[in-house]
């Protein structure tokens, strides 16, 4: 494995300064990731020798684009335990990851896709499961879902500090549960789920599954196949890749089986005048261009992630887990959302979202950045979670494989400052 | 005096804590106008109240929650407009939007005047992402003052 040190000098970013001259200090990953020079150079080589139409046309560029494209599939595929390069679909982002398949639903249960699509069908008496832990993403679709076919949303609720409450499993989902959708780790109490309980619980009463995976793919060993989950979005910039890329995996024989929810060239068979018939998955999904040249990048990110080791990350951010949260939970005054967690265990990513005593986290980022350290604050796309326990915002801050432990003890160091300089004894 | 010391003054961090015209009367106004804003992004929120008796803002009022620099607008907001007549409230609701988008300077005229301890939000306006905190009562005023006004004009 490369040292740290070899790490960030991968990172041009890194390098530059902040407020006041001081050295960037950048704990916002979990929103967004840097890119390491291999990721840029891949999207820069690809738009300055290789830019073609993909799939299309007879020449050599068109040749080379598609190669790239479809090199960067496997790429992807490989880092998350894909058993063939087409169980990754290619989206904007994991958002719309999440809304191709709650579309692709909403179109089976209105019969596009014919006997073909039946499993994806859900209407009045159905139930959608998902968790209070959701970020909006991975809730609104299938709330809307649920809206636009009479069907039920239900959730696994989450105790004090934001642990699911799995005694739940047997009740909430049941034979009218079509599908649970949930977060493979929080984007705010870093927690990562066990998924072998809901994917087994699901199976029994025959509901499909999908995994949330935005916060586990960038920093951990994935293996979508043998967690045993159906579906999976995730994306790209948060894995340090390019912005307007993200991806979608599914078990191959249910991608080719659900209906598509954006139509349009690259994704047919035949086509007449009042019929279509879909190419397999992923084409099927793919309509019109794609992002092709973030393709490249995000492929690119991939293959660095796995040159590092995915578990050589995990361990990376293990040590930084341990000294944001339990650092930030020692503060008088200041409330780390979710337990501190048991970092050899590896149950909570290198990320912390406190809450500041009498000091809103708008206050609170603006000491922190003055500091040069880069956080996120308000409810991080997650106001359900935010309101359970009892917060209408936090600061977070969060790490990748290029975090520092002195960054992380930095952080620590400055938050213990926010509450005296907003005039509050500690 | 450091950028975070210039924008977090004493007077803005006093305010925060006070509160002036926080909890919303009970009006009998000849004009009553309300308004509802949300800063969708950090979830601060502000329902702001004024009573008018012809020209006048007799009653500014508010509730809400959010950051320092939210809370200690709408508290300044209140002690400069309770009381002022509607050509007053306009001027300087404009120069206190005119302030938030000059980069951390004074405006350097009699506007600074008028808005009297509201220049200690000067620093905001270095801070692109804190502006809307800022402003965000005084969008309210604005919009509380025209539905107050809306049912009165003509008649």
């Amino acid at each position: 494995m490369p040292t740290l040190i070899d790490v960030r000098a991968d990172f041009p970013i890194l390098t530059r300064t902040v407020r006041n001259g001081k050295p960037l200090v950048y704990l916002d990953s979990a929103a967004t990731s840097q890119r390491p020079q291999s990721v840029l150079d891949a999207v820069a080589d690809f738009e300055t020798r290789h830019n073609g139409a993909v799939q299309r046309g007879a020449h050599l560029l068109a040749e080379e684009a598609t190669e790239l494209f479809e090199t960067a599939r496997a790429s992807v595929a490989r880092l998350v335990g894909a058993t063939e390069d087409r169980e990754i679909v290619w989206t904007g982002n994991a958002t719309a990851a999440v809304n191709l398949v709650a579309n692709g639903m909403a179109n089976a249960s209105a019969g596009i896709g014919g006997e073909d699509s039946a499993r994806f069908r859900i209407g009045p008496g159905d139930s959608i499961v998902v968790t209070e832990t959701e970020h909006h993403a991975n809730l609104i679709p299938w709330q809307q879902l649920c809206a636009r076919t009479g069907a039920t949303l239900k959730w696994i609720e989450v105790d004090d500090l934001g642990r699911l409450r799995l005694e739940q499993l047997a009740t909430v989902i049941d034979d009218t549960t079509r599908l649970v959708a949930f977060a493979h780790a929080s984007n705010v109490t870093g927690l990562v789920t066990d998924v072998a309980p809901l994917v087994a619980r699901a199976r029994e009463v025959g509901a499909l599954t999908f995994l949330d995976a935005c916060q586990s793919v960038p920093h951990m060993p994935v293996d979508f196949s043998a967690l045993g989950v159906d579906f999976a979005a995730f994306s790209g910039h948060k894995m340090l890749g390019p912005t307007g890329i993200g991806a979608l995996w599914g078990r191959g024989a249910l991608l080719d089986a659900l209906p598509p929810s954006i139509f349009g060239g690259g994704t047919v068979k035949v086509v007449t005048l009042t019929e279509t018939t879909w190419m397999d998955a992923p084409y099927r999904f793919e309509a019109g261009t794609q992002p092709v040249a973030q393709a490249v990048g995000m492929g690119a990110a991939a293959e660095y992630l796995m040159a590092i080791g995915m578990e050589n990350v995990a361990e990376h951010e293990r040590r930084i887990a341990h000294i944001l949260r339990e650092g930030a939970s020692e503060i008088p005054g200041i409330r780390l959302l979710g337990p501190v967690g048991d970092a050899n265990e590896l149950d909570v990513l290198g990320l912390a979202a406190v809450l500041v005593d009498g000091v809103h986290s708008h206050d609170v980022g603006q000491v922190l950045d003055d500091a040069g350290i880069a956080v996120r604050v308000g409810h991080h796309c997650n106001q359900p979670l935010h309101r359970r326990l009892g917060a209408p915002s936090s600061t977070r801050a969060s790490a990748h494989v290029y975090t520092t432990e002195d960054e992380a003890r930095l952080f620590v160091e400055t938050l213990a400052t926010v509450r005296p300089f907003f005039g509050m004894s500690s | 005096m450091s950028d975070l010391e210039q924008m977090y003054q004493q007077v803005i961090l006093d305010h925060a804590r006070a509160r002036h015209g926080s909890g919303l009367a009970v009006l009998d106004a000849s004009a009553v106008g309300e308004s509802h804003q949300v800063n969708p992004t950090c979830g601060d929120e502000i329902t702001l109240r004024v009573g008018l008796e012809g020209d006048t803002l007799t009653s500014v009022t508010w509730e809400g929650q959010g950051c320092s620099i939210s809370q200690a607008s709408a508290s300044i907001l209140t002690e400069l407009m309770d009381g002022a007549d509607l050509r007053r409230a306009d001027e300087t609701m404009e120069a206190f939007m005119a302030l938030m988008h000059h980069r951390g300077e004074l405006l350097g005229d009699e506007r600074d005047d008028l808005l009297d301890d509201a220049t200690a939000f000067v620093g905001v306006g270095k801070y692109p992402a804190r502006i809307k905190c800022a402003l965000l009562s005084w969008v309210a005023l604005r919009d509380a003052i025209a539905r107050a006004t809306v049912g009165t004009e003509g008649s």
